[in-house]
């Protein structure tokens, strides 16, 4: 088993990027970007860029720092900490780990891309209100030489302000994953309202034509590909969610030794002290939950899965726990917008969702334990 | 045939020997010398209660092949296998000692030997002793001979420790004890005991107590079992009536035993959580499922539901124990965390047999049913969150010393 203890040089690295975070993109520049209307700021994706954040998992031949799933889970933690709004997750982890499975020239050439920050992609898959690859009605017609793409994908996270779009579709022998512009005849993109204020977009596809060239992989044979991407994305969301718990824990400890009630400090109350023990219990047994999987992504991606569902099912459940008991044990201020702690549980409640839910986790872990 | 004799494994401790020998040459190695040396009948994994060794002077081996087990783990210093080979350990690091309970659970081999000394005295020793009682008493609990109990828990003092009252006098030659001790467990099989005693009635109380060695063979010294929910006995009551104690067998300084006594709790917090982590693998769940359904699957939606969430919930506890004790090798300690291991991993345990309980059903409601040992096994978890300090004291040491919150 893998040495689960934080290295030196991981330590350094969360440092640095805290650093950088908290002076370009603390939870108030996420606050201005809400009352803006927006939900991309493409300035602080550039900034990421040049630091090599955007190339942490892109091959050094392709101009990227391949630092690790490890690696690229310090900082979605540390993002998650402020609600960072990026394309972190969708650009460079999930599309990455996808191009990086080919490697061939244009997917090398798309992956010196995204380490410069120049292109960004989204991952459209879910079609039903549950994550379920396996359940994908988009089909892949096979008209001539090419193919012809019908249907719709929903909650398609990034989708709006993505240049390309990893299309997961179902031919007549099995899944095949499509790499499209996202601005290509016959995909329209409806942004959707959602509570975390970023972007995720419905998107329809009415007719669209494809070609071999588009195929990312071996056509009915997606999985291979998208695999590893899938949870390369697992892993880093779960990383993110509980950098999300983390802070969240941490502005309610803050409140506890700061909220003065029947003339004492609220923190002084055994009540909340077990509860807030308890929480601090559920992180720490989190967080080895999510170096594992980066670890595991790092040394033997091939038998990563356990590791990985283990790490998002426990992760969901920790950051809910963390803002459930955060606005809780805030009283009356949590509930209201201008204090941020009600940011968290949106954000909470996005990301638990996203690429499968408790429920899916779980089922995976059964599976693998044999019952 | 022996596969680290002392010689090498102290050079190994000086890290003279790692170029020649990695860790992937130790395992294979430590391999094959278990392969050879396993008796078949100690291949049947951690088993219940009775399939223990905890040894001792008086302990009756239930097979040939227990002390063979024992004889052979212990002349390699693997009853002990992180301690100093000069006091009969195999001098592991922590990579190796990872290695080694690999290598035991891939042969699904039974421990050798089990016991307080190694778990809770033996860290004291070696952390407070003086060298004398290194050499005294390390060996033979290495080896099996002398099996310790910890005598702690007073009637008044439970959750509150440290208001241990039991009368230790200084009567020049030798102490004079007088008291009473109880949830000691297996005292009435135990051949030693170590104790908290009051040697300073008027200092503060965490001031004057002293941690003393005690043969239970003494006179005055009397121990009554007490028959608990489970209908075992393992707790007992032990009375000290003018027992005479040789002045050397007070460990480290005198009245500063409540250090050792806080060392220890948490080397216990972290023993009791490990065992509750331990016992969470598939297996425990597999062997009920077996016997409870056709197939071995589990169809009723709400236990499947409440397995998932316990197997998740197991396999990030037991990360977090190796996380901490990675950590704890790497020289940055466990502390006042180990109060949130003991109080996970022993609710999880609680839990996870709750879970058995119901998947079991009617069949585990009996003592001589199908599911041997299991309703007893499911009332002895319900100890976990008390002994060794309940669940409530333990988040209230993380509530004050991890987080800072206000007392």
């Amino acid at each position: 088993m893998a040495n689960l203890v934080t290295t030196e040089d991981e330590t350094m690295l969360a440092d640095a990027v805290r650093g950088f975070l908290d002076r370009a993109a603390p939870v108030s520049a996420f606050r201005a970007l809400r009352d803006a209307g927006k939900t991309h700021d493409t300035a602080l994706w550039l900034q990421m860029a040049e630091m090599g954040w955007a190339g942490v998992l892109v091959p050094e031949a392709a101009g990227g720092a391949d630092m690790g799933h490890a690696a690229a889970g310090i900082l979605a933690r540390e993002m998650g900490k402020t609600l960072v709004v990026s394309p972190f997750l969708s650009t460079a982890v999930i599309a990455a780990t996808a191009l990086r499975q080919v490697s061939d020239a244009r997917a090398m050439a798309a992956l010196a891309e995204i380490a410069k920050g120049q292109l960004t992609y989204a991952l459209a898959l879910d079609e039903t209100a549950k994550f379920d690859p396996e359940g994908t009605q988009l089909t892949a017609t096979k008209v001539g030489n090419g193919y012809q793409l019908d249907g719709r994908k929903g909650f398609v996270v990034d989708g709006g302000s993505a240049d390309r779009l990893l299309v997961l579709a179902r031919g007549d022998q099995g899944l095949t994953l499509f790499d499209l512009p996202a601005d290509r005849d016959g995909i329209n993109r409806t942004a959707r309202n959602m509570i975390d204020s970023r972007d995720a977009t419905d998107i329809r596809f009415d007719a669209v034509q494809a070609t071999g060239d588009d195929i990312l992989g071996v056509v009915d044979d997606a999985m291979t590909v998208l695999r590893p991407a899938l949870e390369a994305g697992q892993a880093a969301l779960a990383a993110e969610m509980t950098g999300t718990a983390i802070a969240a824990f941490d502005m309610t400890l803050s409140y506890l030794k700061d909220r003065k009630q029947f003339g004492a400090l609220i923190g002084s109350f055994q009540a909340l002290q077990h509860r807030a023990a308890h929480l601090w219990s559920e992180i720490e047994v989190t967080s080895s939950a999510i170096i594992n999987a980066g670890r595991m992504l790092d040394q033997d991606p091939d038998n990563a899965t356990l590791a990985v569902s283990l790490a998002k099912a426990r992760a969901g459940q920790t950051a809910k726990l963390a803002v459930i008991e955060g606005v809780q044990m805030h009283g009356g201020i949590g509930m209201t917008d201008a204090f941020d702690i009600g940011f968290y549980m949106k954000r909470a409640w996005v990301a638990a969702e996203w690429l499968g839910d408790y429920s899916y986790h779980a089922e995976h872990v059964a599976r693998l334990r044999g019952f | 045939m022996a596969f680290c004799h002392a010689e090498q494994v102290a050079l190994e401790g000086l890290g003279m020997i790692a170029d020649q020998r990695d860790p992937e040459a130790f395992r294979a190695a430590l391999r094959g010398w278990l392969t050879e040396n396993c008796p078949a009948e100690m291949r049947d994994g951690a088993r219940g209660e009775d399939g223990i060794c905890w040894g001792g002077k008086r302990w009756a081996f239930t097979s040939e092949a227990q002390k063979t087990w024992l004889d052979r783990m212990a002349a390699e210093g693997l009853t002990t296998p992180t301690w100093p080979v000069e006091v009969g350990g195999a001098g592991l690091d922590r990579a190796r000692e990872k290695i080694f309970h690999e290598e035991m659970a891939a042969l699904n081999a039974r421990s050798p030997l089990q016991s307080f000394g190694i778990w809770m005295l033996g860290p004291a020793l070696l952390k407070f002793g003086s060298e004398a009682q290194k050499q005294t008493y390390l060996p033979p609990i290495t080896r099996g001979e002398i099996r310790w109990c910890q005598g702690y828990s007073e009637p008044g003092a439970g959750s509150d420790l440290a208001s241990v009252q039991t009368k230790c006098e200084d009567m020049g030659d030798h102490y004079l004890v007088n008291g009473q001790k109880i949830w000691t467990s297996y005292a009435d099989k135990a051949d030693w005991i170590f104790a908290l005693v009051r040697t300073d009635r008027d200092a503060s109380k965490h001031n004057g107590i002293s941690f003393l060695l005690i043969d239970m063979a003494t006179e005055g010294v009397t121990t009554r079992p007490i028959r608990l929910i489970s209908g075992a006995s393992v707790f007992c009551e032990t009375f000290f009536d003018n027992v005479k104690v040789p002045k050397e067998n007070v460990v480290g300084e005198v009245n500063r035993g409540w250090d050792i006594a806080k060392y220890l709790l948490t080397h216990e917090r972290e023993m009791i959580s490990g065992g509750a982590a331990g016992l969470t693998g598939g297996r425990a769940l597999g062997a009920v499922l077996a016997q409870a359904t056709p197939d071995g699957k589990l169809t009723d939606a709400v236990l499947r539901a409440e397995a998932m969430a316990c197997e998740i919930d197991s396999l990030a506890v037991g990360l977090t124990l190796e996380r901490y004790k990675d950590q704890a090798e790497s020289g940055r300690g466990v502390g006042d965390a180990s109060a949130m291991l003991k109080y996970t991993g022993t609710e999880l345990n609680k839990r996870r047999h709750e879970l058995l309980m119901a998947v079991a059903g009617s069949d585990a409601l009996d003592w001589d049913g199908v599911h041997q040992g299991l309703p007893a096994d499911w009332l002895r978890t319900k100890a976990n969150s008390i002994e060794g300090g309940t669940s409530e004291v333990m988040l209230s040491i993380i509530s004050r010393r991890v987080l800072g919150l206000p007392g």
